[in-house]
């Protein structure tokens, strides 16, 4: 039988609330829209008492029930008398009343309006630039404290960053360098074959790779490969209170994790740079040679005429600026981040954010620098 | 159907039984040869001292970690025998509270509580916001449906674990380490919930933990599992053990040590 629900009134100032059936949550329920008229209409009422002997199995759904009439009672200030109600579920509704509803948490969840919301939003990025000047101070100390000889860190750990960093790196950063030589190669080449100057595929990809997309891939791939990892290792390490305990027990966690991670992303940026111009120089004459017609001595001796120093200079050193960006901005939100899984992803999702944005600025400035050095 | 018989042969009113299990990740065996039966809506404590694989037998029975050997029935069905959608159905039965809350991060605490309730009943959207509210008001976090896991202590956090697992009106609620992290009066209000379920909704509860005055507050079985000779070498009631048991070992951890 279907929970179901009588009213009866023993006296004018007393509801008693009959129960019967089955009270389970997946049965359908009597809601108590009754209770809440006949407590609208009656305002001599001074007591709720229930009858609930007929009732033969509850779960959740009786107790449901129950909050709604002990809410409408105290709505209306009516006296509730459960001694009537099931033994357990009088006890559960007892535990249930037993900490008042915390009123006044500071939670809102409504939306602020739209001005409100630029505005909050504007406040919080503005106070995120001391913060980045702060963790970037600190890591100037630290990198101090490096050249003086007294940062404490493992060499062990920088060996194994540098380890994952560099020689892991490796066959993404082919794979994508080699790919973007056969572009530039051919996107080059279809236009120069117009004047019957293939030949100078060879100076427009050695150029490419080296001075510009070379570094600009690399710091795009560690970007998403390393940045994002730091992020994700230090999030991680925040959650888990490891960074309070690094500083409890008087290590600098910004010598302990950050520079050891700083540094070999310093250190291998340059080395994969120059690996992505060289593996990019050889899809360009992969593509010269087999498409162009153009012979492999034939590239290699334009290749060498067209190459100066300074480009590979340039290129090593837009690379080595990407890779303190990247570390920087991994490094940075990993240690901003908050004490939840969520805070995690959000933490890395903003260190490639960031990083690619740094690495887009930098490369811009860079580029206009070495044009007006003339280099 | 050999599993129910050997079931009714021991206990009739048998909720879960272990049978010979064996635990072990790869070669390295945790414990061997337990042998338990829970009854139905009893209080069961899991106890031992640290490492001696308390949660990893917890792991066994809430179908997270397969035995190395032996069976874990629930109503005479063996679990690890069971096909993937009785297992389903088995595991629908279950509430469990990780030992560390284990609230997903990214839903609010209603929004916790609700998923389960969304996800295997048909209930309204405005039923479910009023279990949701009953559960929470009976761990006495009535008023925190909008907040964040992060953004509450870490003993809230427990007690809103255990307004998640007791959501669907669970058969079996386990717990791993209910009070570890509580403050005293919340272990206590959290022991008599715990007595609360099983007396108001024959509710049967499994508990690992080594906190000695909730096992003899609650207990009315428990089993000791001993990290040297990697089997449970007591079983019964957590007083009369502490009085009685033959093992000096139990003894003396039921005891404190002062012994």
């Amino acid at each position: 039988m279907p929970g179901q629900l009588h009213l009866q009134f023993p006296s004018p100032d007393n509801l008693c609330i009959v129960l019967a059936g089955s009270w389970l949550l997946a049965d359908s329920r009597p809601a108590p829209d009754d209770i809440a008229l006949q407590l609208q209409s009656r305002s001599d009422l001074h007591r709720i008492c229930f009858d609930g002997s007929a009732v033969t199995q509850w779960d959740s759904g009786l107790l449901t029930f129950l909050a709604r009439v002990y809410q409408l009672a105290d709505e209306h200030k009516i006296d509730i008398d459960p001694g009537g109600l099931p033994d357990g579920a009088r006890r559960m509704m007892k535990l249930a009343t037993a900490v008042p509803p915390k009123e006044d948490t500071g939670k809102h969840s409504e939306h602020p309006p739209l001005l409100e919301r630029i505005g909050l939003r504007s406040l919080s990025m503005w106070r995120a630039a001391p913060e980045m000047l702060h963790f970037l101070g600190e890591v100037t100390l630290s990198f101090g404290r490096l050249f003086r000889g007294t940062a404490q860190f493992r060499r062990s750990d920088l060996m194994l960053v540098i380890e994952d960093v560099g020689p892991h790196a490796l066959p993404i950063v082919s794979l994508i360098s080699f790919l973007v030589g056969l572009i530039v190669a051919y996107m080059g080449a279809v236009q120069l074959a117009q004047f019957g100057a293939q030949i100078y595929i060879a100076n427009l990809v050695s150029l490419g790779m080296t001075r510009e997309m070379g570094a600009l891939m690399t710091g795009i791939i560690m970007a998403g490969r390393t940045g994002a990892a730091y992020a994700a290792q230090l999030g991680t390490m925040q959650v888990n209170e490891e960074i309070d305990a690094f500083r409890t027990m008087g290590f600098n966690p910004i010598d302990f994790l950050v520079l050891p991670r700083m540094l070999a992303l310093v250190l291998m940026m340059p080395l994969l740079v120059l690996y992505a111009g060289i593996v990019g120089i050889t899809a360009g004459m992969f593509v010269a040679v087999t498409v162009f017609d153009i012979s492999t001595f034939e590239y290699y001796q334009q290749t060498v005429r067209s190459m100066e120093w300074a480009h590979i200079w340039v290129g090593v050193i837009k690379g080595t600026v990407y890779g303190v960006l990247i570390a920087f901005a991994g490094c940075l939100r990993g240690m901003q981040c908050g004490r939840s899984a969520q805070a995690v992803g959000e933490a890395t999702t903003s260190a490639v954010v960031t990083g690619i944005l740094f690495i887009v600025i930098a490369a811009s400035l860079l580029t206009i620098l070495f044009e007006e050095l003339g280099i | 159907m050999e599993a129910t018989t050997v079931l009714h042969k021991t206990d009739p009113d048998a909720h879960i039984t272990v049978e010979d299990l064996t635990m072990a990740y790869g070669d390295f065996v945790i414990q061997r040869d337990l042998n338990f039966t829970i009854p139905r809506g009893n209080i069961f404590i899991i106890m031992g001292g640290s490492g001696c694989g308390k949660s990893t037998l917890l792991r066994h029975m809430i179908g997270l970690k397969a035995p190395a050997s032996g069976k874990v029935l629930f109503d005479g069905i063996s679990y690890w025998e069971s096909a993937p959608a009785e297992q389903q159905r088995i595991k629908r039965g279950f509430g469990i509270s990780f030992q560390s809350g284990a609230m997903w991060s990214s839903l609010t605490l209603a929004e916790n509580v609700a998923l389960p309730l969304g996800e295997y009943t048909d209930l309204a959207a405005a039923d479910i916001a009023e279990v949701v509210a009953l559960k929470l008001s009976l761990v006495g976090l009535s008023g925190f449906e909008e907040f964040y896991p992060s953004e509450i202590s870490g003993g809230m956090q427990k007690r809103a674990a255990l307004a998640r697992a007791i959501a669907l009106d669970p058969e079996i609620l386990f717990f791993d380490e209910p009070s570890a992290g509580l403050d005293p009066i919340s272990s206590r209000r959290l022991d008599d919930l715990i007595l609360e379920l099983r007396d108001s909704l024959g509710t049967t509860i499994v508990v690992v933990t080594h906190e000695l005055a909730s096992i003899f507050a609650i207990g009315d079985n428990a089993v000791f599992l001993d990290a040297e000779t990697r089997t449970m070498i007591a079983t019964g009631n957590p007083k009369t053990l502490r009085d009685e048991s033959p093992d000096p070992g139990v003894r003396r951890f039921l005891n404190r040590g002062e012994i």
